[in-house]
């Protein structure tokens, strides 16, 4: 790999750009593209195109020699609204699963430095964080605080995103009429069938702990499946 | 590409330019082709420096003793070098993928 080739990727990963690496094995080509453009024939270029759509890294045959594919897509985002005892264990498992995590909650009392020590705090009110953040289709949005005030706001902006995943925790009664509001707020029913509710896989636990477990499994299947 | 190797593939790109910054030699070992089980996705990379000294991983800690030997042949001839591991469960076996699998790693020097 040239030391340019590298230079280039840690400058794309670092500014959220998804990049792919293409390169030959033997050794001979070792070229980036970006925004699906690169000093490499076209029909390279589309595989690659086509790599980074599918998120997905692979070898490929080309004139009779061996290519490689390598994407780097922006890391997954989980952004969090509310920082409540069950975010704890959850930004925990999304950091492990490599997401970054955004933990969300204009309340100072619940989102302190002191409770969450290792994730970025952000203390605007949910809709102008998730706007500020830019909700993309490599994002995950959950509300945890059991409050409409809060939650609400973040969810308006998570349903006319393409996030991969939006959960809500609540009972089926509280989502019931989470669902009236939101008809009242204009979303329609596909919209509002985008939301997990009640949040996570089915698992029976009911720790914080195994709730988290429960969301981030759900979110995983959700990337894949 | 598995998302979790998402935060490792940036730990292994800074660990290549810390290294060469720092004028070690240094190569990247990529899995780019998996056939049966293989407990690592194409694309996950283990950087090594020209002491032997590495940072990621390529089949889960199966064969990265055998990879790390080629690499720092590649850094010191600057040759790539495709390596095949895992043909039948024995020879699986002998080299470390108890999982049956066999991947095939594309190594290179960072240059």
């Amino acid at each position: 790999m040239k030391a340019e080739t590298l230079a280039r990727l840690r400058a794309a990963r670092s500014e959220r750009r998804p990049v792919a690496r293409v390169a030959t094995l033997d050794g001979s080509v070792d070229a980036v593209v970006e925004d699906g453009e690169g000093p490499l024939p076209e029909p390279v270029l589309e595989v690659a195109r086509a790599a980074l759509k599918q998120n997905r890294s692979h070898d490929f045959e080309h004139e009779g020699g061996r290519w490689f594919v390598q994407v780097f897509n922006p890391p997954l985002r989980l952004i969090v609204v509310g920082a409540v005892h069950i975010s704890q264990p959850l930004i925990g498992m999304a950091s492990g699963l490599g997401y970054d995590v955004t933990l969300v909650d204009p309340r100072g009392a619940f989102a302190t430095a002191q409770r969450f020590p290792d994730v970025e705090i952000c203390d605007e009110w949910p809709d102008d964080a998730l706007e500020a953040l830019g909700v993309d289709g490599r994002t995950a949005v959950v509300t945890l605080t059991h409050d409409p005030k809060l939650d609400d706001p973040a969810l308006h902006v998570a349903l006319r995103s393409e996030a991969f995943y939006v959960g809500a925790l609540g009972s089926r009664r509280t989502h019931a009429q989470r669902v009236e509001r939101l008809v009242e707020a204009g979303f329609d029913e596909a919209a509002i069938g985008r939301i997990r509710a009640p949040i996570g896989l089915d698992l029976g636990g009911r720790a914080p702990a195994e709730i988290a477990l429960a969301i981030a499994a759900q979110m995983t299947e959700a990337l894949y499946r | 590409m598995a998302d979790a190797a998402v935060g490792e593939a940036d730990a292994i790109l800074d660990r290549a330019a810390d290294w060469a910054a720092a004028g070690r030699g240094v190569a990247l070992a990529t899995v780019v082709k998996t056939w049966g089980s293989s407990p690592r996705a194409v694309g996950s990379q283990l950087v090594v420096d020209d002491t032997g000294a590495f940072e990621g991983s390529v089949s889960g800690g199966c064969i990265e003793g055998a990879v790390v030997i080629e690499a720092r042949r590649t850094i010191e001839d600057g040759a790539p070098r495709l390596l095949d591991f895992g043909v039948s469960d024995e020879e699986a076996w002998e080299v470390g993928l108890a999982c049956g699998g066999s991947i095939e790693v594309f190594v290179e020097k960072l240059a």
